[in-house]
């Protein structure tokens, strides 16, 4: 009831002709799917010791936000998307194209909240000293806290960061909640498109692996994969996610739309559903995962999955008894070779399903277990599987044009 | 008889159900009675030590208790009670059923300060790091905390306790939260995805941290003495915003559907427009333009002209540069009109509740709608004289309303209006 219809009749056909990444493994198209082909895996062990994450391969981000002024206004998680949100313009071939910028609509997935780990740690090593007075927090803050900070910490500054630095002018939607906001924004931007309420959209996230105080929210819940580095398909009893740093952004055009400016599809958006299994007794994710399934169009074609799993129990062992009962399907996971990247994880997914599928062929398994097969010949429909290590779960088709 | 479709063919999508909290109470009946008799219910902040704080008084909701105490959770209590009231109000679906989607603004989620202070207490030692913290994390003990400080949580709540339908989503516009969380919900029932939506603002927020944050950006008010007096839009020495909790919640459903079922019709969304300002992150350009283009796409969503329009419910912050921008972008969407058309600003009384203030200020516009009465803009004893709307000052007044345009401008560059109206267009 609230999934994007696809293909319905009077509906738009929606392509992907943009993608920007900036990942563990590399900047940009190629040097992502060189690293893919060579399966290059890039994990810092020792950083965060015990935690494993997969850390940004450095950017020059003078190249996508030159003014040094608004890197600086930006935390980390900030600047990689800001980046790949740049990357993803040229790759559209539509930056700094005032016309198309003035009316583009944005729908970013974000987490936010990063935080000054000196002033909170300053804060309570002076309480566990004895600081006590009532105003104690309230005056700590209000000197120690950069006044931008806040800004850098927004959900939505995502967004006006991306605004402010590409100068993008149309509507600013920012969804939050983990993994499956990444499907949701994919999901309403194509939506929107598809019923003609928009013609193009910039659609994605980013996140920053390489922090501490995410480590502790998911640490609570002890998600965190410690120790030993192993591919996602491996972790069963060493279950959880090695967080990762990434920015994807794609695109999204409506076919008349960019049949007139002359642009090229890397793939056709055919449909994007998710849903909020409870969870509540073993099955519930895997029968809502069977449940967006149904609801896909027909896939005829040269098949394949790409998944966010993360890693994480047992989240990843319902979804390998559904990824077992279309074992047709040659699998891919994203968390293995990226780590997890929540919000962006999804939209990553369709970034690379999009680019196995121009560049005719899925990027290899990199797996011990057997779960990824090789797959032969040219892919020409992938679906993107974004089940959340806690809650959500997305779904999406990407066709070949 | 009016028809089911709007000018641009599209399902016309009504009000069926409204809830509210805000600092001055709960419910529309409380909210509406002491929102027309001028009452504030801004106050010296008791919930945690004001020393060392610039400004120490907000629109706190006291009255709603939940423990353990975080932002989140008030948010999500909040949410619940604005939820049951709109939809026993709109007597839609079954219990714990409701045959729609959910779209909730919330503000960021965030671990706060008592969480983590309990782990550096925890920690046992005098010298405290982020790698101490981590340590003691894990194993289960604080496992309520990850559940809680989701993005997601509220979202997931309140859908599984109101049995909304499919994926929920949680937004942030900044302060145009409430707005687009409507626009989201009239969207989904234009395209035909759903008869009904389930559109909930709320914001909790008003914690040390959070004060500290708009205080060092010099957002907020420092006028404490009386704090009822902080708040006053559009006069000459406003010196910022208060924050405010509360929440609002609306039950959306297509004309048809609404009628159909005999559901009485509060009102009707008759436009929704937004528009991204690139220019700065927390100023708009100083042209006005994007704010222009939001207010006259917003027009152009509800086909209609500015004539049509008979009252505004401001985004009327109380800030120097927000009461003034706005005064100028309406001038140039309204003309002379813009200083015809009574314009009031509820924050006078609620102050600014930030996420939610949207969704707020849509519910206070549709009471408008019913009342054919505009609340008072307290606090207004000395008019800045380069504003010249007509600003409904300090007594509500009774008045012939058709259409009203609210708008909420935010952070990030987020700008957005709706216009709400009692019948279809």
């Amino acid at each position: 009831m609230t999934d994007t219809p696809a293909s319905k009749p009077g509906q738009t056909e929606v392509w992907i002709t943009g993608i920007g990444l900036a990942t563990s493994l590399g900047e940009g198209l190629d040097a992502n799917w060189a690293a893919l082909q060579e399966k290059r895996i890039n994990v810092d062990e020792k950083g965060f010791a015990p935690y494993i994450v997969h850390p940004l391969m450095p950017v020059a981000f003078d190249s996508q936000i030159p003014k040094k002024g608004d890197q600086r206004q930006m935390e980390a998680w900030q600047r990689i998307g800001t980046y790949a949100a740049g990357l993803a313009l040229d790759s559209a071939g539509i930056k700094g194209n005032k016309d198309i910028l003035s009316k583009i609509d944005m729908v970013v997935a974000a987490g936010g909240g990063e935080r000054d780990l000196n002033v909170d740690s300053g804060v309570l090593t002076a309480e566990a000293k004895g600081a006590n007075a009532p105003g104690f927090l309230n005056e700590r803050l209000m000197s120690d806290l950069r006044p931008t900070l806040f800004l850098a910490q927004l959900s939505n500054l995502l967004a006006g960061n991306i605004a402010i630095v590409h100068g993008l002018g149309g509507t600013s939607r920012t969804f939050m909640g983990e993994e499956v906001a990444g499907a949701d924004a994919v999901r309403i931007a194509l939506a929107r498109i598809a019923s003609g309420e928009s013609d193009i959209a910039l659609v994605g996230g980013s996140h920053n692996g390489e922090r501490k105080d995410l480590l502790v929210l998911y640490e609570f819940g002890d998600f965190n994969l410690k120790d030993k580095f192993a591919p996602v398909w491996a972790r069963k009893d060493h279950a959880g996610f090695a967080l990762g740093s990434a920015g994807a952004f794609l695109v999204l055009e409506s076919k008349a739309h960019a049949e007139a400016r002359g642009a090229k599809p890397f793939a056709r958006l055919s449909s994007v559903v998710a849903d909020l299994a409870k969870r509540k007794r073993p099955g519930d994710m895997a029968a809502t995962l069977e449940k967006l399934w149904a609801k896909l169009p027909k896939r005829d074609g040269k098949g394949a999955i790409i998944t966010g799993a993360t890693g994480a129990e047992p989240a990843t062992s319902e979804e390998r008894g559904f990824l077992k009962s279309h074992a047709d399907f040659p699998v891919r996971s994203t968390g293995t070779v990226f780590g997890h990247a929540m919000e962006t994880q999804f939209p990553l997914g369709i970034a690379l399903a999009a680019l196995s599928i121009s560049r005719g062929a899925l990027f290899p398994p990199n797996d011990s277990t057997g779960t990824e097969i090789e797959m032969q010949g040219a892919p020409t429909q992938i679906v993107v599987v974004g089940a959340g290590h806690w809650r959500g779960e997305g779904m999406a088709l990407v066709e070949a044009v | 008889m009016t028809a089911p479709r709007d000018k641009l063919g599209r399902p016309v999508v009504v009000v069926t159900g409204m809830g509210i909290m805000t600092s001055l109470g709960a419910g529309k009946a409380d909210n509406w009675a002491k929102l027309v008799a001028g009452e504030s219910g801004i106050r010296t902040i008791t919930r945690f030590p004001i020393d060392g704080l610039k400004t120490t008084m907000a629109g706190t909701v006291d009255f709603v208790s939940v423990d353990p105490f975080s932002s989140t959770a008030l948010s999500e209590r909040m949410a619940e009670l604005v939820t049951q009231e709109a939809l026993e109000q709109a007597g839609i679906g079954a219990k714990a059923d409701f045959p729609g989607p959910l779209f909730l603004a919330v503000a960021p989620v965030e671990v706060e300060w008592p969480q983590r202070r309990e782990l550096g207490r925890a920690v046992g030692q005098l010298d405290i790091t982020y790698d101490d913290l981590l340590r003691i994390s894990g194993g289960g003990k604080y496992s309520a905390y990850h559940h809680r400080f989701m993005f997601g949580s509220v979202a997931a709540s309140l859908a599984e306790t109101f049995g909304t339908k499919g994926s929920p989503i949680s937004l942030s516009t900044a302060c145009a939260s409430g707005a687009t969380s409507i626009q989201l919900g009239v969207e989904a029932i234009r395209r035909g995805e759903t008869d009904a939506a389930l559109c909930v603002a709320t914001d909790g927020t008003v914690n040390p941290e959070a004060l500290v944050r708009f205080s060092l950006l010099s957002a907020l008010s420092t006028q404490n003495d009386p704090p009822q007096a902080a708040s006053r839009p559009f006069s000459k020495n406003r010196d910022g915003f208060v924050m405010a909790e509360g929440a609002g919640a609306l039950v959306l459903e297509s004309y048809e559907a609404a009628t159909a079922r005999g559901a009485k019709i509060l009102g009707v969304i008759a436009g929704c427009g937004e528009l991204t300002d690139s220019f700065h992150r927390t100023r708009s350009s100083p042209d006005g333009k994007p704010i222009i283009g939001c207010m006259n796409k917003t027009l152009a969503d509800a086909g209609m002209t500015p004539d049509q329009i008979d009252h505004i419910n401001a985004h009327g912050t109380s800030t120097p540069e927000n009461d003034k921008m706005e005064f100028n972008t309406t001038s140039a969407v309204f003309g002379e009109l813009a200083q015809k058309i009574p314009v009031t600003s509820n924050k006078s009384m609620v102050g600014h509740t930030i996420s939610a203030a949207g969704a707020v200020e849509a519910i206070f516009s549709l009471l408008t709608l019913e009342h054919q009465r505009i609340p008072p803009t307290i606090n207004y004893e000395t008019p800045d004289p380069t504003i010249l709307f007509n600003v409904v000052g300090n007594k509500a007044r009774d008045a012939r309303v058709t259409a009203v345009m609210s708008n909420s401008f935010g952070f990030g560059g987020q700008n957005a209006s709706l216009i709400l109206t009692r019948e279809p267009a």
